[in-house]
């Protein structure tokens, strides 16, 4: 048993995600791509495929959405002048119920991971 | 309050309307207090005014409508009115001190006339204080003898118009007293005539009275214009026309023509009613007064209170010269009057404002006719476009029948006050609709779908029982299948009204305007499914700020709404007994406030169901402190002007100069009115008119990067204190720039300095440009390849290229400021991105494509009247509007311009009287325990007279289980409208074959869907209901709109213009914009003419837009909402060209030619007034073109005929044909 760089991957993912449920409530949409975007990359790293596969279409998801975002000088994502709008509105809200479903569920695989990883290796 | 509930009897006055059963009203009449007895002399003249039954009122309200154009003399007057508003105003400005010793020489004379002609004498002796007449009975003799003095009283309020002639006379206010004066005793009189059969009830009312009277005396002052001015201007007061007396008496309510006659009147009030507020002490003075509003109201406001209302009402006669002291605060004021009255005899609707008992003189309010003088009411006031006048059958006998559902409740109503509500809106009531329905089976009225009346028996029931459908009765006319493919001519041959939702008569009554209220869908699904089923869209469409010419003004203490949903109080609520009533948004049982148990009409307690606000679908309440989030700003306007090479070749300086010029007195907005104005190249340039100054002084700021203002304080200056510093600048601002070389744009560094300059209190920015922006923020690059105009496949760049803008105008919607943009340019500059601007916070946009003010005159033309009318129309600020929908529905997409801000609250920096929204619903829950559902928008804003305001519009619609009776209730218009607005968004957001498709779409599977489910003949034809008949034909018109067309060549900024106001005109004038109306000119009649204002407005068909009615021989005018066209033919009547026209041939007309000659002939006349008429339907001033058949112009009259063939689009048929084929795939 010993701390791989892949246990602690999964360590300060398992800490991440913590901080990225939140963030799915509350819609801080920035830190929450880039976040997901960082642990992804520990991931790529770490060579832990499948968890990296697990990941990919939400981080897809993400390069696609802020991609087509409205036009707007600054970063952000949500356009004050239409998101009022009860479609995009609830369109956003489904999309943050989604999201923390996925978080809770990689939270508990995360830590599945982390022991396995530190119980494996 | 101090005041119990029951004291403000004696200010409220009802008016009886003639024609109505007396009875009724008397009985409803009884419980309030006698009048004291001074009233009594003049009374007959009132009596007529009280109609205290709301019933009765509102009948006459909704008889008017139909009456519309019979009561022509109505309308003549009003013309006349508007246009001398603005002099009105200008007379108060210049004049503002009178003498008052003039005044009281004046009034004399005036208060005698007015006396005599009022014959007191038989109610008088009726009239003492203690004496009742008991009989209902009694009260109807009196209106038969009243009319005659109600006749007089015509006069005056007529006599505005005349008034405003003469405005420069010196010394309005103080006549106007007297004329005041007059009035006020006359209502008084009134009193007696009605009965009051309960005596002990009479006493302490009596004295009541004359201890409150004071405080109701304002509102007469605002009626002392209107009397005064007949004093003035006619020696001899009592010539009214017959015909106008008639008028006035039968449109006591909502949609007459006293309206017409109204407009002038109501700004006076405005300023009169402020003015009461504010000045005690101005009142004293009246000589001095330097306020020049304020000036001819303040006699009245030290009215002392009690005392002198006795006395005044024993001198009887004598009484009306008592005014000219009224004048002095110290004298008492004699004369009790009884502002509801007035209200009403302006035309204002049954309802008058009713004040809350409170004795504070501010608690009364005058109606507010609803249009400020200075806008140009024209619009709106002119009869001719507006859809009231209804040419179906049904409607006309609507009168008749409308009375007859209310036979039973008279009875009612004449039980005197303490008996119960039972009896208030008997469409609430399921259980006793049925019966009152029941008893006039045979009434065509009511018949479910209003323009049939064929089925009256069965639709009748059907609509009492709130829009259950009886599915058992023969189809209504609007279910009726047609057959598009075989149906050569599917366009009517007059316009087509707004279907009128299938509700009880009661309920039809007192329900919102079409004009300012639209549902896709008169009758509501119950369900989301079925309207999924239905596949039509389902949508409001508003014009909330519309110029009204009249409109109930209510000031009270508290403003009733709903505890839980903060609805407003409408006239759709159930009241479940007398202290209580249910919300019927979110059916929450409130109670009913002390102060709004009294009702001021009538003079009654105990009868809240009888207020204006429940009388009323449409009403204004003037707001309390609690509405305010600041005080109420002034009005600013603030001008940036392009002044580039650019811009100066193009001259628009001159015009918009020149325009402000002539019209800065008639800027909406009070003594604190503020203007700056600033002008920009590549630098930007301010202009110091700080009060003082011996001339403007211009500061230049160079540094665009980091624009800072000069001199924050002196360049938005009072309007009214540098006013000749203003006029300085505005006659050099033209030539100041003559010789520059500047040819950079820097609009952004501008706007940024324009929303410095205008934080600090908000207003309204406009903005003018002539080119693309090409420096600093906020600079964009051309993105239109002239190649693809024409492109069928993708037209992109229809979003805007930076966010500049948007956020620029988010940050003045912040701040409550609007920008409005004029882009007069000749090239490519952009609209889409520039028109971010105006649309985020609520401003609008005008586009004068390749302008040039002698290259193009017609458009200089044009450019110059739309300012006439954008400077002087109404204008609210900081304004808020809200729509709410009963429980189960949702609204989720908005159109128009304005920041939404919450779900449901748009943000309008800026409200004008232009300017229109569209909202789409979903059904969230089913609806299937309601059988109404009703909707209401509520605005918030603040006038130009300071004053914070809320016009609450409610609408009211069944709810149906069936899809026939979804397709029955179909308001294709409306539904296309909806739709025009939803393809805007999609062609924005995704693209624009996506768009047209979706428009396709539309009609495949709504017809496929009736098809499916309701009509169950062959399928092999295409079939439509009658409702949706010419929904394949405005679908198609709408490929063929600028907007949305493909294949024809289209430049980008013609085609985003015509989005822009696709999401923000009114349904009205997007209709025409869509499907514009062709007419056969060369041979007008007088076969079905109107009357309007003094002529004779002939009323050809409509001819379907295609080349196949186009004759040789003839010359059509086509009208496409902002250009008339009128084609003349190659073989037309050289008669028609000589006298219409001006030219002996067809070879001899000139290829461009834009107006028509004024020429003595008949055929001439007839077609000037036919076109002048169009003209004054709308806010724009549409250019005139004449179009030679040969001339190559004609193409652009071509392109209109949208069921013709072109290379790019189908045909009409051919469409029908395609439809056709893909509901069989």
């Amino acid at each position: 048993m010993a701390f791989t760089f892949a246990a602690f991957c999964y360590m300060l993912a398992l800490l991440l995600t913590a901080a990225l449920i939140f963030f799915a409530i509350w819609h801080l949409v920035l830190p929450e791509y880039l976040i997901h975007a960082f642990f992804c990359v520990m991931f790529l790293c770490a060579a832990e495929w499948l968890t990296l596969g697990l990941n990919m279409p939400l981080l897809a998801y993400h390069i696609w959405r802020y991609m087509s975002r409205p036009v707007m000088s600054g970063p952000g994502l949500y356009d004050p002048t239409t998101i009022m709008n009860a479609d995009i509105l609830a369109y956003c809200q489904k999309e943050g119920w989604c999201k923390l479903a996925f978080y809770l569920l990689a939270f508990f695989y995360y830590l599945y991971g982390m022991i396995y990883v530190l119980v494996s290796s | 309050m101090s005041a119990p509930a029951g004291s403000p009897h004696p200010a409220a006055s009802a008016r009886i309307p003639p024609k109505f059963g007396g009875a009724a009203a008397s009985g409803a009449a009884a419980p309030a207090g006698p009048a004291p007895a001074p009233h009594q002399q003049n009374g007959p003249a009132q009596n007529q005014m009280q109609v205290p039954s709301g019933y009765g009122l509102h009948h006459q309200n909704y008889i008017a409508p139909s009456g519309h154009y019979s009561q022509g003399p109505g309308k003549m007057t009003s013309l006349p009115l508007d246009t001398q508003c603005g002099d009105y105003y200008s007379a108060l400005y210049t004049v503002p001190t009178q003498n008052v010793t003039v005044n009281t020489v004046n009034q004399q004379p005036g208060a005698q006339q007015m006396y005599s002609r009022g014959p007191p004498a038989p109610h008088i002796v009726g009239s003492t204080l203690g004496s009742f007449q008991g009989a209902a009975s009694s009260a109807s003799h009196l209106h038969t003898s009243a009319s005659q003095p109600y006749s007089s009283f015509v006069n005056h309020y007529n006599s505005p118009a005349m008034y405003s002639a003469n405005s420069s006379v010196a010394s309005q206010g103080f006549p106007s007293t007297c004329g005041h004066y007059a009035m006020s005793t006359v209502s008084n009189a009134a009193y007696p005539s009605v009965s009051y059969p309960s005596l002990p009830a009479g006493d302490t009312y009596g004295q009541m009275f004359t201890s409150q009277s004071a405080p109701t005396i304002r509102p007469v002052k605002d009626n002392s214009f209107s009397g005064q001015n007949t004093a003035i201007s006619h020696p001899l007061p009592l010539p009214p026309p017959p015909s106008q007396q008639h008028q006035q008496q039968q449109s006591l309510s909502g949609y007459n023509t006293l309206t017409w006659s109204a407009p002038g009147l109501p700004s006076t009030q405005d300023n009169l009613i402020r003015n009461h507020t504010g000045s005690l002490a101005v009142a004293n003075n009246n000589p001095t007064i330097t306020d020049s509003l304020s000036c001819p109201v303040m006699q009245n406001v030290h009215p002392p209170k009690s005392s002198p209302v006795v006395s005044t009402v024993l001198s009887g006669s004598s009484s009306t010269r008592t005014p000219p002291t009224a004048n002095h605060p110290v004298e008492p004021v004699t004369s009790v009057t009884q502002p509801s009255e007035l209200l009403q005899q302006k035309g204002v609707d049954s309802s008058s404002t009713t004040s809350s008992a409170s004795p504070m003189p501010n608690s009364y309010d005058a109606l507010e006719g609803g249009s400020y003088p200075d806008m140009l009411s024209s619009s709106a006031s002119s009869p001719a476009p507006d859809p009231a006048p209804e040419p179906d059958p049904a409607s006309a006998s609507a009168p008749a029948s409308a009375a007859a559902p209310v036979i039973p409740q008279p009875s009612k109503m004449a039980k005197p006050f303490g008996y119960g509500y039972p009896t208030l809106q008997p469409g609430y009531q399921n259980a006793t609709a049925p019966l009152t329905s029941g008893v006039q089976p045979s009434n065509p009225v009511y018949s479910g779908f209003q323009q049939y009346p064929q089925y009256p028996g069965v639709n009748q029931l059907s609509s009492s029982l709130g829009g259950l459908s009886l599915q058992s009765s023969p189809q209504p006319e609007s279910l009726r299948p047609v057959n598009l493919t075989q149906e050569r001519n599917i366009l009517p041959m007059t316009p087509v009204w707004a279907p009128v939702p299938n509700l009880n008569a009661d309920l039809k009554k007192l329900n919102c305007s079409p004009d300012s209220f639209r549902c896709t869908l008169t009758n509501i699904p119950q369900t989301q499914a079925l309207l999924n089923k239905a596949k039509l869209p389902l949508g409001l469409l508003l014009h909330p700020f519309r110029d009204l010419t009249q409109l109930p003004v209510i000031t009270s203490n508290t403003i009733v709404r709903c505890r839980s949903c903060r609805t407003y109080i409408n006239p759709f609520v159930s009241f479940i007994d007398q202290r209580r009533w249910k919300c019927n948004l979110c059916y929450r049982v409130n109670d009913v406030p002390e102060e709004f148990m009294y009702n001021p009409l009538t003079r009654s307690y105990g009868e809240p169901h009888k207020r204006p606000e429940v009388q009323n679908s449409t009403v204004e309440f003037i707001a309390s402190s609690d509405y305010m989030l600041r005080p109420p700003q002034p009005a600013v306007y603030l001008f940036v002007l392009d002044v580039s090479h650019n811009a100066v070749e193009a001259g628009y300086l001159t015009i918009l100069c020149q325009s402000l010029l002539e019209n800065l007195d008639k800027l909406p907005g009070d003594s604190r009115t503020r203007i700056g104005f600033m002008t920009f190249d590549s630098t930007i340039h301010f202009y110091n008119l700080q009060e003082g100054l011996s001339q403007p002084q211009m500061l230049i700021v160079s540094d665009i990067d980091d624009v800072f203002l000069p001199t924050p304080d002196s360049l938005l200056v009072n309007l009214y204190e540098s006013k000749e510093l203003i006029k300085d600048l505005l006659n050099a601002l033209p030539n100041m720039f003559t010789n520059t070389r500047e040819t950079h744009s820097a609009l952004g560094p501008a706007l940024q300095a324009a929303f410095k300059l205008m934080s600090p209190t908000g207003g309204r920015v406009s903005v003018f440009q002539t080119q693309l922006p090409s420096l600093g923020a906020g600079l964009l690059q051309s993105r239109e390849d002239p190649n693809q105009r024409s492109s069928t496949k993708v037209v992109q760049h229809l979003g805007p290229a930076t966010d500049f803008y948007k956020k620029l105008a988010l940050d003045c919607s912040g701040q409550q400021t609007a920008v409005d943009l004029f882009l007069l340019s000749s090239q490519y500059s952009d609209l889409a991105s520039l028109a971010c601007m105006s649309k985020y916070s609520a401003g609008c946009i005008y586009y004068y494509p390749s302008f040039h003010y002698t290259h193009n005159p017609s458009q200089a033309e044009k450019l110059q009247k739309d300012l006439k009318r954008y400077l002087t129309r109404k204008i609210g600020f900081e304004a808020v509007m809200r729509i709410r929908c009963t429980k189960g529905l949702s609204m989720h997409t908005f159109h128009g311009n304005f920041f939404v801000r919450s779900t449901d609250l748009l943000s309008l920096a800026n409200i004008n009287p232009d300017a229109g929204f569209a909202v789409q619903l979903s059904i969230e829950e089913s609806l299937t325990d309601t059988s109404l559902v009703c909707f209401q928008t509520a605005l918030l804003y603040t006038s130009s007279k300071g004053e914070r305001r809320i016009r609450v519009h409610t609408l009211c619609l069944p709810v149906v289980s069936s899809l026939a009776d979804v397709y029955a209730g179909v308001d294709v218009q409306a539904a296309i409208c909806l739709l025009a607005n939803m393809a805007v968004d999609r062609s924005i957001s995704s693209s624009l074959s996506d768009a047209r498709d979706a428009l396709v779409n539309a009609v495949v599977d709504s017809l496929s869907a009736y098809g499916s489910t309701v009509s169950n003949l062959q399928h092999s034809a295409l079939m439509a209901p009658s409702s949706l008949k010419l929904f394949p034909l405005y679908v198609l018109a709408l490929l063929k709109q600028k907007a949305f067309r493909t294949g024809t060549s289209t430049r980008l900024d013609d085609r985003v213009y015509a989005m822009c106001q696709i999401k923000s005109q009114p349904l009205v004038h997007l209709m025409r914009m869509i499907h514009p109306n062709l007419y056969r000119i060369d041979r007008l009649t007088d076969e079905g003419a109107i009357h309007v204002n003094d002529r004779v407005v002939p009323q050809p068909p409509l001819q379907k837009l295609s080349a196949e009615k186009l004759t040789r021989e003839g010359a059509f005018l086509m009208d496409c909402g902002s250009v008339f066209y009128i084609w003349v033919g190659k073989g037309c009547d050289n008669n028609f060209i000589e006298d219409v026209l001006g030219y002996p041939n067809f070879a001899s007309i000139p290829q461009k030619m834009t107006h028509l000659p004024e020429l003595d002939t008949l055929s001439s006349e007839r077609a000037r007034s036919f076109i002048t008429w169009l003209r004054d339907s709308r806010p724009l001033s549409p250019i005139l073109h004449i179009v030679k058949d040969e001339s190559p112009a004609k193409a652009e009259f071509f392109q209109h005929l949208i069921e013709d063939r072109t290379e790019a689009a189908f045909s009409y048929y051919e469409f029908l044909l395609h439809v056709q084929q893909q509901i069989c795939k």
